[in-house]
């Protein structure tokens, strides 16, 4: 066990922790990654990324650093912008889970043309997987896109399309092979949200707020070469895009930063003039939390060691979704309970605690349980790959996902 | 950065699998259990042969020389075999509490025996964690009065280390006067612990024990318990997921419905995290000390819950079959049923390491 990073890399921190001191009056002050970026926001992410701190091994020719990949380059960045509590640049569905899609699965033409002006913030995506049919089983999904004269032309609607209302490209999921087998029949198109047929409604959740949008195609024409991957190849090119999002959703530096948070709202609230922090029993859920953080924190940094020394993760890195939403929901719960009837309050109201976000992320990581492949779905993942055991048989009359008609 | 187990490391663990596999299976495990032993002289005598005993004794002093890392790599390995063996006390607190607290004098008169195990110690510590029953040590002049329950690898020891009600550590040989020894037979019967009565027994006191030496103990003890229960639980999943592959019902194998899948997967999930827990908080112990207080109660807390959950689930999954004797899972259950409470139980630890960190969380 040696969990020293060596003088080189030290060298290179002391460095990033000096360009944090020096700049920070730069940082924009909220990473907002639900929303369009500020300009503010946009200049913070170009100085990140003429200094490699964000997009470090992207290639030049697409906007990035260049930098050779190195996992421990990568992690002291995460771990210095982390703690100094400044945004490590722009983090939206288009740099973490497109950018890798395409520089993986993507054309020349579509790298040069797309990466660079999305890491620089001035293209907004958005994902279009989900439909109201195709949830979990996402490869139901119907939305079809016909050829047509060289162009797809796109019929059907999707869900759950977060920033869908401010996004100015799709990456999106659409069945051709209408003959196909449910998996073999379906693309991975990319094209503008400005395209004649496109209409996006917000979709007001429990939170209160519009986080998503339904969005729906009536014949909006794209050009065939807006592919990615060849066609009936989109369920291999999104489930290599699913594999990004579970490892965005489950990052063990924001759990600890959401313990951190609530270790200090325990000090701050007290309960009959007693710190909530020295009640018994929210105590003890507080330092069960805090074993269990302790935990997820290390089993990071074996999956660290172990893609360092280019070994699988196994189970530890499978059960990372599943546990690290589940205990970010934990933690909020606790938050809301130390307040008591305080916690309750919501929608700026008189005496709310740090603008209601307890609440709004009680509420919002519920969503995150069930978002990227739900809790259940992670069990069967964990069993299946991770224990072998063998996969439910399928139902022989189980009716194949008919395309949209056009 | 290398988090993880050294190839060393894994060695270590790989022989000792497969010593256990070869000299204590479960039928072995059974039979010693029905002839009232806690204890297989068999298994004993193997993992003397890899130099166990002796694991955490300096190598100026004919030992392995290895940290408490090393240390719960073998108690993981111990766990998943439910093994009936002294390790934990005998081959690790023993000479640890030497090792922390003891002169150079005690230290060359005693290591080099526990390295080659002609020396078998008991260790008493519950005291400092929980006192039942108006057990407690009292000290005074160089005698030691009163009772020490649950005293671990104690049912064959020949000497004991205990600490008194000030938390200094003292050692009194089996043979003094006045000292009576009874075994406390519990659900585990692959354990063997004690209640040791004194009443004005002559006690050699540690000779450089600062008064922080006993506490360092309970927390490697913590950790180790951790580490059986991590390796026990670890075997019942495995059984678990063999036999859930095996059972058929309703046309089908009983593995491919999600209802037992998901058992499994939730088994897993809880359990994964908790092996890097135990392997850091073994890791503080040997080398970053301002750690190791808190990173054992989190350790020992967490897999205690961790544990219960496995036990029953492994056992659930099962069926009928898991409450018989036929297929002793129960071994494994009244193991993990063991660590979980021996020097503390979950909510007892979580109150200290809670104090640890200053909050007074008796306070409500």
């Amino acid at each position: 066990m040696d969990l020293s990073y060596g003088p080189e890399y030290e060298a290179f921190r002391d460095e990033l922790r000096a360009f944090i001191a020096a700049n920070r009056h730069r940082a924009p002050a909220a990473p907002g990654a639900a929303q369009r970026a500020g300009a503010d926001a946009v200049a913070w992410q170009q100085l990140l990324l003429e200094h490699g701190y964000t997009a470090r091994t992207i290639p030049c020719d697409f906007g990035g650093f260049g930098a050779e990949p190195d996992i421990l380059t990568s992690r002291i960045i995460a771990e210095e912008f982390a703690a100094a509590g400044v945004p490590g640049g722009l983090s939206n569905q288009g740099i973490s889970m497109l950018v890798p899609t395409l520089l993986e699965l993507g054309t020349e033409e579509q790298k040069r043309r797309w990466i660079a002006p999305t890491l620089r913030g001035e293209i907004v995506w958005c994902q279009g997987y989900s439909e109201p049919g195709a949830g979990s089983d996402l490869a139901a999904l119907r939305t079809s896109a016909r050829e047509e004269n060289g162009e797809f032309v796109i019929n059907g609607q999707k869900i759950w399309t977060s920033t869908a209302h401010q996004a100015d490209m799709i990456f999106c999921l659409v069945r051709t092979e209408a003959d196909a087998p449910k998996h073999a029949g379906i693309s991975y198109l990319i094209f503008s949200m400005k395209t004649p047929g496109i209409e996006v409604r917000p979709l007001r959740t429990m939170t209160g707020h519009a986080e998503f949008n339904e969005t729906f195609f009536t014949d909006v024409r794209v050009p065939v070469d807006q592919i990615v991957g060849q066609r009936g190849q989109g369920w291999m090119v999104a489930n290599a895009t699913l594999g990004y999002e579970r490892g965005m959703l489950g990052d063990p530096a924001a759990l600890e930063n959401r313990l951190a948070a609530l270790v200090q709202l325990m000090h701050d609230e007290r309960i009959d003039g007693v710190r909530g922090i020295d009640n018994a029993a929210l105590c003890d859920r507080l330092v069960a939390l805090q074993a269990e953080v302790a935990a997820m924190k290390f089993n990071g940094l074996r999956l660290l060691s172990n893609s360092l020394k280019g070994e699988p993760g196994g189970l530890a890195k499978l059960i990372v979704k599943l546990q690290s939403c589940e205990l970010a929901h934990q933690i909020s719960a606790l938050a809301i309970d130390a307040m008591g009837e305080l916690g309750l309050l919501y929608g700026g109201s008189r005496r709310e605690r740090a603008g209601g976000s307890w609440q709004w992320n009680y509420m919002f990581q519920l969503g995150l349980i069930i978002g990227g492949g739900t809790a259940q779905i992670q069990k069967n993942i964990i069993a299946e790959r991770g224990l072998g055991m063998p996969r439910e048989p399928k139902l022989e009359h189980a009716r194949a996902p008919k395309a949209e008609a056009a | 950065m290398d988090f993880g187990l050294s190839p060393e490391q894994r060695m270590l663990r790989d022989a000792v699998d497969r010593l256990l596999r070869e000299h204590s299976p479960l039928d072995h495990v059974r039979e010693v259990v029905a002839r009232g032993d806690n204890v297989s002289a068999a298994v004993v005598a193997a993992l003397a042969e890899l130099g166990l005993p002796g694991i955490v004794v300096p190598e100026e002093h004919g030992g392995l020389g290895l940290g408490l890392l090393d240390a719960v790599v073998v108690a993981e390995a111990l766990g998943a075999a439910v093994a009936p063996v002294p390790f934990v006390a005998r081959s690790v607190l023993a000479p640890l509490a030497l090792r922390l607290a003891g002169s150079p004098e005690q230290q060359a008169q005693w290591l080099p025996r526990i390295a080659e195990g002609s020396a078998r110690f008991g260790v008493g510590l519950t005291e400092l964690v929980n006192r039942r029953d108006g057990s407690g040590m009292t000290a005074d002049n160089g005698t030691l009065r009163g009772t020490a329950l649950f005293v671990l690898d104690s049912a064959d020891a020949d000497a004991f280390i205990v600490a008194d009600e000030d938390g200094s550590l003292h050692l009194v040989t089996g043979d003094a006067d006045r000292l009576e020894f009874v075994a406390l037979p519990t659900v585990d019967l692959t354990r063997a612990v004690g209640e040791l009565r004194l009443d004005g027994v002559a006690a050699e006191p540690f000779g450089n024990d600062t008064g922080d030496a006993a506490r360092m103990l309970v927390a490697a003890g913590r950790v180790l318990l951790a580490a059986d229960t991590v390796g026990s639980a670890d075997a019942m999943i495995a059984k678990a997921v063999a036999y859930a592959g095996e059972r058929e019902q309703f046309g089908r194998v009983i593995g491919s419905f999600q209802a037992v899948k998901h058992m499994c997967a939730e088994m897993a999930a809880r359990l994964e995290p908790c092996r890097s827990l135990v392997w850091y908080a073994a890791h503080a112990f040997d080398t970053v000390p301002e750690e190791a207080l808190l990173m054992a109660c989190h350790a020992k807390s967490h897999t205690g819950e961790v544990g219960r959950f496995v036990a029953r689930t492994a056992t659930e999954v099962h069926g009928g079959m898991g409450f018989t004797d036929l297929l002793g899972l129960h071994y494994w259950f009244k193991r993990i049923g063991f660590d979980r409470q021996v020097l503390g139980g979950p909510e007892i630890v979580r109150t200290e390491a809670a104090t640890l960190q200053g909050w007074d969380a008796r306070a409500a």
